[in-house]
C-alpha cells in the first residue's frame, strides 16, 4: 500500500456542510426578529420596552464577548469591565469633549477599547490560567484608577453624555434602541463568522491544547491576541450603549466586577460554548433582574447558587437542554463532513454518519 | 541517493534542573531518510523531538532545518516550513470533532484553506484509518485512535519531517504491519521520518540508520543492526533482550 497525500484527487473530495437545514431556519428566524424589533418603535414597542430591550442587548453583548473569551478561545478574564468603562468614557471623551459627534465618537470608543486591550495583552499574556484570571482584574482596577485621575474625565465623580442634547427624549430613546439592536446583531455575527473561520478553529485548538496547536502551525499568542481584542472591542461596544441609556457615566458603575460577574452568569446559565447560549442567558438574566429585582448583596448571592446549580447538573447550560446536548444547531460553528465513508480504500467497519460514535473501530493504522 | 541532510542538529543541550535530557547532541538526518532512535525511559528521545519541534528551547546549540538555521523559530513556524510531530502522549483538542482536528493541521500548517484544506485532512484521515470516526468529538476516542489522529494530524500539514515518538506504543502485533505500511508508504512519496520506537522489531525493519540515546548523550548511531550489537547498547539494556527481527522481509 503506497500513501499519498494528494489534496483533490476525485475519489477522496471532502464535502464538508457548513450549514444545516437547523441554521437555515436560524437564520431566517433571526433575520425576521431583528426586523420586527427594527420596526417596533413605529407599532407596538413603548418608550419603556425600548429601554428595556436596550438594557438586554447589551446583556447579550457582553455574554457574547466573555463567550467568545472564556467559551471559545479559553481565556477566563474577570477584568473585562476595563473596556466597559472605557468604551462608557471613550464616548463621552470622543462624542462630548472632543466634539466629533456621536457616530465618530462611537466609532473611536471602540478603537480605543482595541487599542488599550492589545497594549494591555503584553503584560496579561505573560500569566495563564488562574493568575491570567487575577491579572485581568488587576488591570481592570489600574485603569479604573487611571481614569479617575483626569479632571477632564471628571475625576472620579462621573461625567455626562452630552451629545443627545436637543433629541426628543422618545427619539433619544428610540436611536439608542436601533444603535443598540444594530450593535447586538454585529457583535454576534462578527462572533460567529470569527468562529467559523479558519481563525476560530484556532482558537478552540489552542483552548484544548495550546502545546498541539502550536506544532500544527497555529500561531498561539497572535489567536489568543485576536480574541482578546476582539472581546474587549465588543465590551466597549457594550460601554458606549450603557453611557447611552444612562447619559451619566458613574466611574465606580462603568468599572465594577459585577459586570464580569454577570457575563459569566449570562454564559455559564445559557450554555457555554455556544452561540446561541449567550443569548438565551442574558434573556433569563433580564428576566431575572427585572422580576427578582436587583436587591444587592442578596441577589449576587442567589445569582451565584443558581451558577452553581447550573456547572453542577446543567453544565451546558440551558440551551444544551433545548438543544438536546447540541444535537440542534441555530448557528453551527463546526465542520460537519457530510460523507465520512464510502471510499474504496477504507476497509474500517461500518458506523452510522453521525450521533452515536462507533465502538469498534478500523483494524488498519 | 544523494545524502543531502535536511535536518542538522549541532551540540543541543537541555538541562531540567539537574537532570540532563540533552548533552551535546550532534547529529545529521539526509533528506528522505527513515531515522531510528531507541533508548531507556527517560534518556531524552521526547525531549529531543520537542527541541527539534520548537516546543522547548535549547540551553545551547544549533538546529538547521533545510539549510536554515531554524534554532530560534517559534514551533507555529517550524511546523509551516514542513516539521511535523506526533505526540508520545496523546493531545487531542477534545472538544473539537477528529475531522476539525485534523483540519487545524491542514489548515494551519498546512496553509490550505477551504476546500483543498477539506480534502487534506480527509486523506490524512483515509491513510491513518480514522475517516469512520471523522465526527466523533476527539475526547471520546480511546488510546489508540487518539494515537492514530496524533499520526493523521502530522499528515495532514504536509510535512518534509515527521517526527513519531513511539506511535506504535500499545498497538497489539497484528496492528503493527499496517503502521509500518503507512510509514513505508510515506517514505515512499518522498518524507523524511524520525522515529523514537520501543519496539525495536518495527523500528528496525523500517529505518536506514537508528541513533541509541541515554542521559541525553548518543551512545550509538549508523546501520540498525549494528546499533543494536553494539556494547555500549546492550549494557544499557542489559537484561533486556531484543527481537530485531532480522529475519523479516522488508
Ligand atoms: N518539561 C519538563 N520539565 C522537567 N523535566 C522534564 C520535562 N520534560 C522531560 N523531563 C525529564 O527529562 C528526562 C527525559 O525525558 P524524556 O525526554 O521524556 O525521555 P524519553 O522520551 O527518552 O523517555 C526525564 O527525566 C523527564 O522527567
Ligand atoms: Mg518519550
Amino acid at each position: 500500500m503506497s500513501v499519498t497525500l494528494s489534496d483533490s484527487t476525485a475519489a477522496n473530495r471532502a464535502r464538508v456542510q457548513r450549514s444545516t437545514r437547523a441554521s437555515l431556519v436560524g437564520l431566517v428566524v433571526s433575520i425576521i426578529v431583528v426586523a420586527a424589533l427594527a420596526y417596533g418603535p413605529y407599532a407596538f414597542l413603548s418608550k419603556g420596552n425600548q429601554q428595556n430591550l436596550t438594557t438586554l442587548f447589551i446583556y447579550i453583548i457582553l455574554g457574547t464577548m466573555w463567550n467568545l473569551l472564556a467559551g471559545y478561545a479559553g481565556m477566563v478574564s474577570i477584568g473585562q469591565q476595563a473596556f466597559i468603562g472605557i468604551g462608557a468614557y471613550g464616548i463621552v471623551y470622543a462624542a462630548d469633549i472632543l466634539g466629533l459627534g456621536l457616530w465618530i465618537g462611537l466609532v473611536l470608543a471602540l478603537v480605543i477599547s482595541g487599542i488599550v486591550a492589545y497594549l494591555v495583552s503584553f503584560l496579561a499574556f505573560r500569566l495563564s490560567g488562574g493568575y491570567f484570571a487575577i491579572g485581568t482584574w488587576v488591570i481592570a482596577e489600574v485603569i479604573y484608577l487611571i481614569t479617575t485621575q483626569f479632571d477632564t474625565l471628571g475625576a472620579g465623580a462621573g461625567i455626562s453624555l452630552t451629545t443627545f442634547r436637543g433629541y426628543k427624549p422618545e427619539i433619544r430613546i428610540a436611536v439608542v434602541y436601533w444603535i443598540a439592536l444594530a450593535a447586538v446583531v454585529v457583535a454576534v455575527a462578527v462572533t460567529y463568522l470569527l468562529l467559523r473561520s479558519r481563525l476560530g478553529a484556532g482558537f478552540t485548538a489552542v483552548r484544548d491544547d495550546a502545546t498541539a496547536a502550536a506544532t500544527l502551525g497555529v500561531n498561539v499568542t497572535r489567536s489568543r491576541r485576536i480574541a482578546w481584542v476582539v472581546a474587549a472591542m465588543g465590551c466597549g461596544l457594550a460601554g458606549t450603549l450603557l453611557a447611552m441609556t444612562t447619559l451619566n457615566v458613574q466611574p465606580g458603575s462603568v468599572f465594577k466586577i459585577q459586570w464580569t460577574a454577570f457575563m459569566i452568569f449570562i454564559v455559564i446559565i445559557g450554555g457555554i460554548g455556544t452561540i446561541e447560549g449567550p443569548i438565551i442567558g442574558a434573556i433569563v438574566f433580564y428576566a431575572l433582574e427585572r422580576y427578582v429585582g436587583d436587591v444587592g448583596f442578596w441577589y449576587l448571592v442567589i445569582l451565584g447558587i443558581i451558577a452553581i446549580a447550573m456547572v453542577l447538573f446543567l453544565p451546558k447550560g440551558l440551551w444544551g437542554l433545548i438543544s438536546r446536548g447540541g444535537r440542534l444547531q441555530l448557528f453551527p460553528t463546526g465542520l460537519r463532513l457530510a460523507t465520512p465513508l464510502a471510499t474504496p480504500l477504507a476497509t474500517t467497519t461500518s458506523s452510522p454518519t453521525s450521533g452515536t460514535p462507533p465502538t469498534t473501530s478500523a483494524e488498519d493504522l | 541517493m544523494a545524502e543531502s541532510e535536511l535536518l542538522s542538529v549541532h551540540g543541543l543541550s537541555k538541562k531540567f534542573g539537574r537532570v540532563i535530557t540533552a548533552d551535546d547532541v550532534t547529529f545529521d538526518v539526509h533528506e528522505g531518510e527513515a531515522f531510528g532512535i531507541v533508548g531507556p525511559n527517560g534518556a531524552g528521545k521526547s525531549t529531543l523531538l520537542n527541541l527539534i519541534g520548537g516546543v522547548i528551547d535549547p540551553d545551547a546549540g544549533r538546529i538547521e532545518f533545510g539549510g536554515r538555521d531554524i534554532t530560534r523559530l517559534k514551533a507555529a513556524n517550524r511546523a509551516k516550513v514542513g516539521i511535523a510531530r506526533s505526540f508520545q502522549i496523546p493531545r487531542p483538542f477534545v472538544d473539537m470533532t477528529v475531522f476539525e482536528n485534523v483540519y487545524v493541521g491542514s489548515s494551519f500548517a498546512g496553509g490550505t484553506r477551504g476546500q483543498h484544506g477539506y480534502d487534506r485532512a480527509y486523506a490524512a484521515l483515509e491513510t491513518t484509518g480514522l475517516l469512520s470516526l471523522a465526527e466523533t468529538p476527539a475526547g471520546q476516542l480511546r488510546l489508540l485512535d487518539r494515537k492514530r489522529l496524533e499520526l493523521a494530524r502530522a499528515l495532514a500539514t504536509g510535512p518534509r519531517l515527521i517526527l513519531l515518538d513511539e506511535i506504535a506504543g500499545g498497538l497489539t502485533e497484528k496492528e503493527i504491519p499496517p503502521l509500518i505500511d503507512t510509514i513505508r508508504g510515506l517514505l515512499a512519496s518522498g518524507v523524511t521520518v524520525v522515529w523514537i520506537e520501543h519496539i525495536v522489531h518495527a523500528l528496525v525493519s523500517v529505518v536506514d540508520r537508528l541513533m541509541c540515546l541515554a542521559e541525553g548523550r548518543i551512545l550509538a548511531i549508523g546501520d540498525p543492526h549494528e546499533v543494536m550489537r553494539s556494547p555500549e547498547v546492550i549494557e544499557v539494556y542489559l537484561g533486556t533482550t531484543f527481537d530485531i527481527g532480522e529475519g523479516r522481509a522488508s
